[in-house]
């Protein structure tokens, strides 16, 4: 699966994970498991990549490994080319002011205003008093919470927390942030906001971000890079718009079928028969994406179709700033329709899998 | 009622207050690092030291299961060697102070317990070191219920310090004791026990108001 990717030069690869395993408790005791098994990735430079697998899958194990709050139990974990596991306590410290962190459920200090929790790990560095301020105030305004520097986190709703934390994390001037499930705990408007922010932060200080999710929406929203991880191994790795477009393992097609537009709707669904019967109609999924998504696709389909087409389901949306469409349309499932369709799809370089018949 | 029995009464009351005081400041100020110390020394946590732990666990178990009538007399000799005596005001504080360090170590280890490991994890992730963590991030997020802690082991020091009194401990359970019980006076041992719950009523709520200032985790300001 990795060979497709292009491996990048040393210079370019902010964290890399060579060979990496780690396992719980001794092996043969109960309650021993392996959350990692032998992985290979790389986090790109400036990139935001994202590693989705469902619960369990060995993603937070995986993020806890680049800051040093796990240790790999074979293999390496370099940060910047430093092998995180060979450090001792005081060079790792060093590097986690290096390597911001946001989480799930935000952990601020509820015994701290918005302006002490994102002095905090400048107060940890040794940083003195006027250098602080300095620092955390430009640092509230990013983040659109400058008016709130005086209130606690209880006065907040989840997003601003979530913005609080952005901010404490980006304190110390990282030059790599580690998102923990950092939308999980937020409805989905909040989570549009915290990702755009997220967005921003990528393009304006150059922070590369390696987040970790179980919801493909984050995914497609917000990273140039994905890795698919299940029970601990990495299954499929690459531009997060060629992962969507070809998904190649199974987990991947399971966590892409939960987003809106790529289920059909539940009384096709129930109805859909695997062979055709005369008189049946074709249910068949197009998937397009860069310059054919800007095409009038449909009209010119109806017309060298030539006969009914039926929309059941679509969206048009974009995946890492390309446009990508995917789009189920049914027609007569009889031999001189389909020929003159699959036509059309060959001639248009359109991607299609038929996903059954329906009467 | 005689003058002479209010200067009893205030006598009284001031003894027990200076027992209090006294063994409250310094067995808390023993007990605390004791409680941190339990709160913290588990296998994998800040300054893992498991053996040492159990010990510690050990000793303060004992010391709490203890009734501390039998403490009081049991360490006799001990607080000779501190005092030079084993009866009055002055003798009654050494085994108040070491009744009071173990009660205060489990409710702090309790409180410390309590604060959510996610704070621990974002101050690691930070780079503190365990000390940082210690005094930034558990006794900061801690203060509310340690506050809490604190008023519970005054309200058991003034119960304990009465309870010097049955052997001639002096303060108030003195009092009430030889007054109140052995000569047979029901109005001083009223004012004994009333004088007792207005202490521990002010205790308690001064406690309660301070704990509440410092507890910021709701909305309410």
């Amino acid at each position: 699966m990795t060979a497709s990717v292009p491996t990048p030069s040393s210079d370019d690869v902010s964290v890399a994970f060579k060979g990496v395993s780690k396992h719980f408790g001794a092996s043969g005791e109960s309650g021993a498991f392996t959350a990692l098994n032998n992985v290979d990735l790389n986090v790109a430079r400036g990139s935001i990549t994202g590693i989705i697998g469902r619960s369990g899958a060995g993603k937070s194990t995986l993020i806890r490994l680049v800051n040093g709050l796990e240790k790999p139990s074979n293999g390496k974990v370099l940060v910047d080319g430093v092998d995180v596991g060979a450090l001792d306590e005081a060079s790792l410290r060093n590097l986690r002011r290096s390597v911001g962190m946001i989480f799930q459920h935000f952990n601020l200090l509820s015994s701290r205003t918005v302006f002490g929790n994102v002095a905090l790990p400048l107060e940890i560095a040794g940083m003195d008093r006027r250098a602080i301020e300095a620092r955390v105030r430009p640092l509230l305004d990013l983040v659109g919470l400058a008016d709130k520097h005086a209130r606690y986190p209880a006065e907040l709703s989840g997003g601003q927390k979530q913005r609080i934390g952005i901010a404490r994390a980006l304190a110390t001037e990282p030059k790599l942030l580690l998102s923990d499930e950092a939308t999980s705990a937020l409805d989905p408007e909040t989570t549009q906001s915290i990702l755009e922010l997220l967005k921003r932060i990528n393009a304006e200080l150059g922070l590369t971000v390696l987040l970790i999710t179980h919801e493909m929406e984050v995914v497609k929203a917000v990273t140039s890079d994905v890795a698919v991880i299940d029970r601990g191994e990495i299954v499929e790795w690459g531009k997060t718009f060629d992962v969507f477009t070809h998904p190649k393992h199974e987990t991947t097609r399971a966590l892409l079928s939960g987003l809106p537009g790529s289920k059909l709707p539940d009384a096709v669904a129930r109805g859909l028969k695997p062979a055709a019967s005369a008189g049946d109609r074709a249910v068949v999924r197009l998937t397009f994406f860069g310059a054919t998504a800007e095409r009038p696709l449909i009209s010119q389909l109806i017309k060298s179709v030539g006969a009914e087409v039926n929309i059941i389901a679509g969206t048009i949306d974009e995946i890492g700033g390309k446009p990508y469409g995917s789009l189920v349309v049914a027609y007569a499932a009889d031999a001189e329709t389909s020929a003159r369709a699959e036509r059309f799809f060959t001639e248009n370089g359109l991607v299609t899998e038929v996903l059954g018949y329906v009467a | 009622m005689s003058p002479d029995l209010l200067l009893l009464i205030a006598k009284a009351t001031f003894d027990t207050l200076r027992m209090v005081a006294i063994a409250g400041l310094i067995g808390s100020l023993i007990g605390l690092p004791i409680g941190i110390f339990l709160a913290t020394s588990g296998r994998g946590e800040l300054f893992p030291a498991p053996n040492i732990n159990r010990v510690v666990g050990l000793i303060v178990n004992a010391t709490r299961s203890t009734p501390f009538i039998i403490l009081v007399v049991a360490i006799i000799p001990f607080t000779r060697l501190v005092t030079g005596t084993s009866i009055g005001t002055k003798a009654a504080i050494v085994p108040l102070t070491i009744a009071t360090i173990p009660f205060f170590a489990r409710l702090v280890e309790a409180a410390i317990r309590d604060i959510d490991k996610g704070l621990i994890e974002a101050a690691r992730a930070m780079g503190a070191t365990p000390t940082q963590i210690v005094f930034k991030v558990l006794l900061a997020e801690a203060r509310p219920a340690l506050t809490l802690a604190l008023t519970m082991t005054i309200v058991s020091l003034i119960g304990y310090s009465a309870m010097v009194g049955a052997v001639g401990g002096g303060g108030l359970g003195d009092l009430g004791i030889r007054y109140g019980y052995q000569r047979f006076r029901p109005d001083v041992m009223l004012i004994v026990v009333v004088v007792l719950i207005v202490l521990v009523q002010l205790v308690q709520s001064a406690g309660d108001r301070l704990a509440r200032r410092f507890d910021k985790r709701s909305r309410k300001n």
